[in-house]
């Protein structure tokens, strides 16, 4: 600990690392400014899409505030306090999750929450999106990558095992994405081409046996919904029809700030939780859609570069792949929203109102602020 | 324990370095993809969305124009619009549907029926947030009882809607008709376009015959909505053209008093204007309170109104068809004159019945015994059968039935009375494509006194009455008297088709009105008695019309008869003598004679319309027909 306290504070850095204060708080200056950027405009739509209600916003606001300091925590541990903990992490998450079958709380007929006497209320399966990437990172940067067919498969089997237990609750989309999550790690870690075009013909055979064995009726619905909107104009396909006409209606240019009529006149359903990009749309137009995923491009970017300069396998799989789960988020939630993914319930990330994701998410970006400004003199 | 500096090989960078720019292109190719997707969405199908979400937010709602007023002639409303209220359940908004439900079943009186369409609509596909109705019809009460509650009631929402409301309907149905909800039926027949909003129409009488113009002209409206179908704003409207506005001929009072007089009997009294041929009073007795069928009767009250023994949903005066009895001597008096049948002095012997030849059937007189020598004017006063037998069978029953229907006997003669019948004039066609038999002459003799196969409305009788008031001068029965506005009823009623009856002597019409006067004036009058003491002179005649037949020399005595087959008791007439204001048949069933129980009806008509209401409104009607000119 001590050598690298001495290297971090004192030794200039050829690959362009944070210094001064940035290097004394552990953040990257870059992906803060990005980051804030997308929040404090994100509480701009927030506040159309919630009608003009302050109190939202404020709360939104509040929990930005608690996920900075959470983010703002995790830069300060070293990479390998993560690694280190990863396992321990996996079992406390996998005990969770165990529990939440059995004494778990929630709504609509899915339990997720846990709440335990003397904790906050907090769901297992959201902790698991941190934990599982760094699970497989543990696993399979104890030896020489690319790993073996043999550890792919433990590298599976740990994905495979929490994503079961999520589906049980059943909550199908968090599910998916710890798998995504776990997943990217496999593919980071080197998984061969070969046995990745296999995988994908797996699952391509393994989607019609999910249809028939694994899907509620609900998530069917969904799926059905998403093909042909039309068919239930009132009922499921109601919010489809309603977003897209929304994001259709706004235009190049948009219907301007708190004029969406679709959002406004209560049309468009979830404005401010899961289809609040619909809002965006609708009132800041094309020009808005596109400024918005410029800046989630730019995100991801300064992500996956610091991914690549990470100095460790263990890290560079974790950051690759939180990198990767975050773009997932807003490829499934735009998807979504804008017709061409079934409707899955996967929040626009650090934009749509709710607390967990969004701790989660800034959580993750510390650990990437983390692994970037603790970095050590040694290069290869 | 750094293990990562002992294993970082720069291979695994580099493999690492690899997959991440596999991913970078990955994310691109997918934030392309978005792009693209929004592109289509917003560049280039932005029309289409731009119009699904103006026809989102802005809907077109009928304001459906409120039904016209119906008045009296004295401007007394006898139809008018009032708020009903129902209760309305927005499942979206209401927490626990079901135990609302039990909320709103423990203080509202609903029915299973009910609860039962309610479920029904509850199941069926629906726009979110789109109210159903649970009852309709609210009293005043159960609206104080929602009103206290509401808070602990979200969703549910009391709803108001204009609906027709006769505020004397038990003397107005008849004469009226009344308005329910629009049946399948109707629903074929209407403009959809203009009862958009219309979810009542006029099923019988005036609100039937005037239904489009009472309907008035539907509005429209452009209203940004929200969701949940709130009307935010109105963006732009056409306001809705009101029903017209209608003056009938009725008067009220007149009308109430008919009702009164007829009380506690079954009957009928209709009461014409001859000048105008307005319809002063329509009544038929027992009456019914139109209100219950507005918003739809319930299955008990429909069949305690439908098997009443007294049959109060049948118009009598409109539907009621009778043997008018002696009350069709003044026509066939007309008739027999001016064919020639017989003369003014023109005298028969009656010894109390008739031969058409001497070995044949004998047809009674009322009066046992006979009125020995009779002409004409004592013929009508005493109401002689004998000489209206052989007038009969002199005219030939051709030349009868040509006079008959001159006086609008046969056919519906109205111009804007809906579901008048049109009684049945006899003739030799008639009964030989009805009941494939010939016509005897005997049919001729029994027509010669309104009996036989003959039947009339009270409304023909008086019709036909009122053309002997005007001397000839045919006014179709009319109850349009004015529409409130720029338009008159001329337009919208139908056109006259009567010509007048012209007789070849017209003083004839006099003398038969004198001989109708003798009726009631005179010492041998039949109606003597309703005429006595009158300040004006009035002309009448009565009737009697046999509910079941007697055989020839059969006696009978009202008394014994039960009473349901006493004879009808008729009467016609008008006064004053000279310049008539009014005309009336009167009828009342199983009443017996027509000159003790019909006549003294149509006296106190009489009065009432003479003396009692012309000084209040019409002015002195009196002072036109002054009972001293007129003194024989």
């Amino acid at each position: 600990m001590a050598t690298r306290e001495v290297f971090s504070s004192t030794a200039s850095n050829p690959l362009g690392r944070p210094r001064g204060v940035w290097s004394a708080l552990h953040l990257d200056p870059i992906l803060l400014v990005l980051l804030v950027a997308l929040v404090s405009g994100g509480l701009f739509v927030l506040y159309s899409g919630a009608d003009r209600n302050l109190d939202v916003v404020k709360a939104q606001g509040v929990r930005f505030g608690i996920a900075f300091v959470v983010m703002l925590v995790f830069a300060q541990l070293d990479p390998s306090v993560f690694r280190r903990w990863a396992p321990w992490l996996y079992i406390v998450g996998l005990a969770g999750l165990v529990a939440v079958l059995f004494v778990g709380v929630g709504a609509k007929g899915a339990q997720r929450w846990l709440a335990l006497p003397g904790l906050p209320r907090f769901q297992p399966s959201e902790l698991m999106k941190l934990v599982v990437p760094m699970m497989a990172a543990w696993y399979l940067s104890r030896h020489f990558l690319p790993p073996k067919l043999s550890r792919i498969g433990v590298g599976l089997a740990i994905v495979l095992l929490p994503m079961v237990l999520i589906v049980k609750q059943p909550d199908l989309g968090t599910s998916l994405l710890v798998g995504m999550a776990g997943l990217f790690v496999v593919f980071f870690a080197g998984m061969s081409w070969k046995l990745i075009s296999a995988f994908l013909v797996m699952v391509s055979v393994a989607a019609p046996l999910m249809w028939f064995f694994g899907m509620r009726e609900y998530q069917k619905q969904r799926v059905l919904t998403l093909l042909d909107p039309q068919s239930d104009p009132l009922g499921a396909g109601w919010n489809i029809i309603q977003s897209k006409t929304a994001i259709g209606s706004g235009g190049v240019d948009g219907k301007g700030w708190l004029q969406g009529t679709q959002s406004h006149l209560e049309f468009l359903p979830e404005s401010h939780t899961d289809f609040i990009v619909a809002v965006l749309a609708e009132e800041f137009g094309f020009i808005g859609v596109l400024i918005l995923l410029s800046v989630y491009f730019l995100i991801i970017l300064r992500c996956l570069f610091i991914s690549v300069t990470a100095q460790d396998s263990f890290s560079r799989l974790v950051a690759g792949a939180l990198t990767m789960t975050f773009f997932i988020y807003v490829f499934v939630n735009v998807g979504m929203v804008s017709g061409l993914l079934p409707v899955v319930g996967v929040p626009l990330p650090l934009i749509s109102y709710g607390g967990t994701s969004t701790v989660t998410l800034m959580a993750a970006f510390g650990i990437l602020m983390s692994i970037h400004t603790h970095r050590r003199m040694i290069t290869a | 324990m750094p293990w990562g500096e002992f294993k970082d090989t720069a291979a695994e960078r580099r493999l690492f370095q690899r997959r991440a720019t596999v991913m970078l292109v990955f994310v691109f190719l997918l934030l392309a993809g978005l792009v693209a997707r929004m592109y289509q969405l917003q560049v280039v199908e932005h029309d289409i969305y731009t119009t699904l979400s103006d026809r989102n937010r802005v809907q077109v709602q009928s304001v459906p124009p409120p039904r016209g007023l119906v008045y009296d002639r004295n401007q007394v409303l006898l139809a008018e619009n009032r708020p009903v209220f129902s209760v309305t359940l927005v499942p979206e908004r209401v927490g626990d549907v079901d135990a609302t439900l039990q909320q709103l079943v423990s203080i509202l009186d609903v029915s299973d029926e009910d609860l039962e369409r309610f479920q029904r609509r509850l199941r069926e596909p629906r726009r979110p947030f789109q109210e159903i109705p649970l009852r309709y019809d609210l009293t005043e009460d159960e609206i104080a009882r929602l009103a206290v509650l509401r808070h602990e009631l979200p969703g549910v929402e009391v709803e108001a809607e204009l609906v027709r409301y006769y505020p004397h309907s038990e003397l107005t149905a008849h004469a009226l008709g009344f308005v329910g909800r629009i049946n399948r039926e109707e629903l074929q027949r209407i403009d959809s376009v203009n009862y958009a909003g219309t979810n009542y129409i006029g099923k019988s009488g005036v609100e039937r015959f005037y239904e489009e113009l009472l309907h008035g002209k539907v509005g429209y409206q452009h209203v940004e909505t929200n969701a949940r179908g709130r009307t935010l704003r109105v963006l732009d409207r056409e306001n809705p053209v009101p029903g017209e506005d209608l003056q009938l001929h009725l008067d009220l009072r007149l009308q109430n008093r008919a009702h009164e007089l007829l009380d506690g009997r079954r009957g009928a009294i209709v009461a014409i204007e001859p000048a105008t041929g307005g319809i002063l009073a329509l009544a038929s007795v027992p009456g019914f309170d139109a209100n219950k069928f507005v918003t739809g009767i319930s299955v008990p009250d429909y069949r305690e109104l439908s098997d009443s023994k007294d049959k109060p949903l049948f118009n009598r005066a409109l539907r009621g068809q009778y043997p008018p009895g002696s009350t069709l001597k003044p026509m066939l008096a007309i008739a027999a004159l001016d064919s020639g049948a017989v003369t003014r002095d023109h005298t028969i012997w009656d010894p109390g019945f008739f031969q058409i030849n001497s070995a044949g059937r004998r047809w009674r007189d009322w009066k046992r015994g006979g009125h020995g020598w009779v002409d004409l004017t004592y013929a009508m006063a005493q109401s002689c059968d004998v000489y209206f037998y052989e007038a009969a069978v002199e005219m030939g029953v051709d030349t009868m039935v040509s006079y008959l229907s001159h006086f609008g006997f046969g056919e519906d003669a109205t111009l804007d009375v809906s579901g008048a019948l049109s009684g049945l004039l006899p003739s030799p066609d008639w009964k030989r494509a009805t009941r494939n038999e010939p016509w005897y002459p005997g049919d001729t003799v029994n027509l010669g006194i309104g009996q036989g196969f003959m039947l009339s409305t009270p409304l023909q009788l008086a019709t036909a009455t009122a053309l002997i008031a005007n001397r000839g001068e045919w006014v179709e029965p009319r109850l349009l008297k004015d529409i409130q506005g720029d338009r008159t009823p001329d337009e919208f009623l139908p056109s006259e088709t009567h010509e007048p009856l012209k007789l070849k002597d017209p003083d004839n019409w006099e003398y038969i009105a004198d001989a109708m006067a003798e009726v009631m004036h005179g010492v041998k009058g039949t109606a003597r008695g309703a005429g006595r003491g009158a300040p004006y002179r009035m002309a009448g005649k009565t009737g009697t019309a046999q509910v079941f037949s007697l055989a020839e020399d059969e006696e009978y005595d009202a008394e014994e008869v039960r009473e349901r087959l006493r004879d009808h008791a008729l009467f016609v007439g008008f006064a004053p003598l000279k310049n008539p204001q009014i005309a009336v048949a009167v009828i009342v069933e199983n009443g017996g004679g027509g000159s003790s129980t019909a006549a003294p009806v149509a006296r106190e008509l009489f009065d009432a319309w003479l003396l009692e209401f012309s000084a209040v409104a019409d002015g002195p009607s009196i002072s036109k027909a002054d009972p001293t000119s007129e003194a024989p």
